[in-house]
């Protein structure tokens, strides 16, 4: 077949990327918009294993996609909702990792076989085959790092260790050297475009960058470090595409990487904070302040009592739900109220509840809240003055009102304004701070009554004490 | 490669940012996640240049390392797209469910 065929192919591929992830961004196409990447990608896939014929090791290429696919889907089946992010992470890893991979293929194959190009060629080729390996390296530790926080810690010989974020400022000029270091080492590369050791000191120092980029960002901030991974594994697909000449590297990794700048964009603004603040300034888990102060606890009958004749309750679940994966009795405790009180209960959904935007959603959505129950930020706080109860759900720091202080490191960011309501009720397991690492006056309110447990356990007791009340 | 097909990758690179920073601008904080998941499946894009990679394997009668390194890639590139669609068409799932419960 002619090669203009191939091309075609990969065209229509492309296409299918774009349609994809343009209707991955409305809630009625989003499904479909999944599907058409997929689509695409499998086009792609098979148009490339028509050019070059699989005649070389059909059985080698087979069993590495066989063995990846299981690997993938396993991953994605077994993985419980609070998981989620983190697996984000690591797929995001992966994808970098293998850009990366590409390139250093290329680079032995032409040393193996003796065909390294010269002029033009190769500088395009060993510039791209740089890039790809410092963004490509960088990603894969980037998201290893940000695997590790996500999921807070590891269990080492039985014991439960957190995983650190440690970045004094001075790293910040060290982060600037390693990058300095790195392009100079690109350049060098295209001068001894023989010279192995080159690559092997860019990629280790390109491993290197990923871990000291991603070690100081602590707390609330880490969605917005695995969206700006997304972008950069993106783009060092798009790199990767320049080394073997191929269109549809290049188109797919531009999207991704310029749709993902957008989307980290929208999260920081959500956030109220700037990218580069995000970036080399260390927030939360540092420095934690320690909680002096202290709460009596309520016990579930009271909460009840409470409850009894409130018109409009606003629920607010954050991380600790998804933790204690109570949504089902959440959905529960909502139904019940609406019951035996004729209560209307809605959900305020703050933008970066959990660890990921719409973590909430999501989870909500699992357990068959309806849509329309879910409320976002800037619509339910106009609402909470007037609600009976806020009904706080293992959340702390998007309800936190010294957010509002305009000091301290939540400052700024948009809260929901559950202080606002009647009375509240906080579902959590104790008064420890939350993931910035800020005591919550919120707890110690007049109006607040503090259930302290796990949140499912607390959940079931208190649609209980409803059940009997 | 020729001055013609660079002039052409870049052109091409450049035009695709571009799209990529129209095709969302608005998107509701619901599909935030599903979003960044489904653009990271679709970065596993390198999977078609492991491909190529990896076919070099017993090209000269003798495994390569390049190959070898490439069939890594392969792995790591497949994981990335099948899991990454995945995930994300799970998490999708749900959210369609509660839409079918609203009627919509």
């Amino acid at each position: 077949m002619d090669p203009q065929w191939y091309q075609i192919g990969y065209l229509i591929s492309a296409t299918f990327f774009i349609f994809g992830l343009k209707m991955l961004g409305h809630p009625r196409t989003a499904p479909r918009g999944n599907q058409m990447g997929a689509i695409g990608m499998l086009l792609a896939v098979v148009t490339v294993i028509l050019e070059i014929e699989l005649i070389e090791s059909p059985i080698l290429i087979v069993s590495g996609i066989l063995i990846g696919a299981v690997i993938g889907s396993w991953l994605a089946i077994r993985v419980e909702m609070t998981g989620m992010p983190e697996l984000v992470a690591l797929f995001n890893g992966f994808g970098g990792a293998a850009s990366a991979l590409v390139a250093l293929a290329e680079i032995y194959s032409a040393i193996e076989s003796d065909t390294i190009p010269n002029g033009l060629e190769l500088h395009v080729a060993w510039i791209a085959i740089g890039l790809s390996a410092l963004v490509g390296w960088m990603t894969l530790t980037g998201s290893l790092v940000a695997f590790a926080k996500l999921k807070g810690g590891f269990n080492i010989l039985g014991k439960w260790r957190r995983f650190p974020t440690w970045g004094p400022s001075w790293l910040n000029p060290i982060k600037a050297v390693v990058v300095g270091t790195a392009f100079y080492l690109i350049y060098l590369s295209v001068m001894t475009p023989d010279d192995l050791e080159v690559i092997w000191a860019l990629i280790l120092l390109s491993c290197i960058l990923g871990v000291i980029l991603v070690l100081p960002i602590g707390g609330a901030d880490m969605p917005v470090v695995v969206s700006l991974l997304n972008s950069l594994s993106g783009i060092a697909a798009a790199f990767t595409g320049f080394i073997i000449s191929n269109p549809v590297l290049i188109i797919a990794g531009s999207l991704v990487g310029a749709s993902g700048l957008i989307l980290t964009f929208i999260m920081c603004k959500a956030m109220n904070r700037k990218l580069i603040d995000v970036l080399f300034k260390s927030f939360g888990g540092s420095e934690k302040e320690s909680v002096t102060r202290t709460k009596v606890g309520s016990d579930p009958d009271e909460v009840a009592m409470i409850l009894d004749g409130a018109q409009r309750v606003v629920i607010v679940p954050g991380y600790g739900m998804a933790v204690s994966q109570c949504q089902h009795q959440v959905k529960e405790f909502a139904d019940l109220l609406f019951e035996k009180f004729g209560t209307e209960v809605k959900y305020a959904i703050h933008p970066v509840a959990g660890r990921m935007p719409g973590h909430m959603n999501v989870l909500l959505a699992e357990a068959s809240v309806p849509y329309d129950q879910l409320i976002e930020m800037d619509e339910i706080n106009p609402e909470l003055p007037e609600a009976d109860a806020a009904v706080i759900i293992g959340a702390n720091d998007t309800c936190n009102p010294v957010a509002r202080s305009g000091e301290g490191p939540l400052a700024g960011m948009p809260i929901i304004d559950a202080d606002l309501a009647r009375s509240v009720v906080i579902i959590k397991r104790s008064l420890s701070v939350g993931y910035a690492g800020v005591d919550n006056d919120l707890f110690y309110m007049d109006k607040t009554m503090m259930l302290f447990g796990d949140g499912k356990k607390m959940m079931t007791e208190l649609n209980t004490a409803i059940k009997e009340y | 490669m020729e001055p013609t097909t660079l002039i052409a990758s870049l052109t091409l690179f450049a035009l695709a940012i571009f799209l990529g920073f129209e095709l969302i601008t608005k998107v509701p904080p619901t599909l935030h996640t599903p979003l960044m998941s489904g653009a990271n499946a679709i970065s596993g894009i390198s999977i078609v240049g492991a491909i190529i990679g990896a076919n070099v394997l017993y090209e000269a009668g003798q495994t390569q390392i390049s190959g070898v390194i490439a069939f890594l890639a392969l792995i790591l590139a497949t994981v990335n797209v099948v899991g990454g669609f995945a995930v994300t068409n799970r998490m999708l799932q749900m959210i369609a469910g509660k839409k079918k419960g609203r009627g919509d």
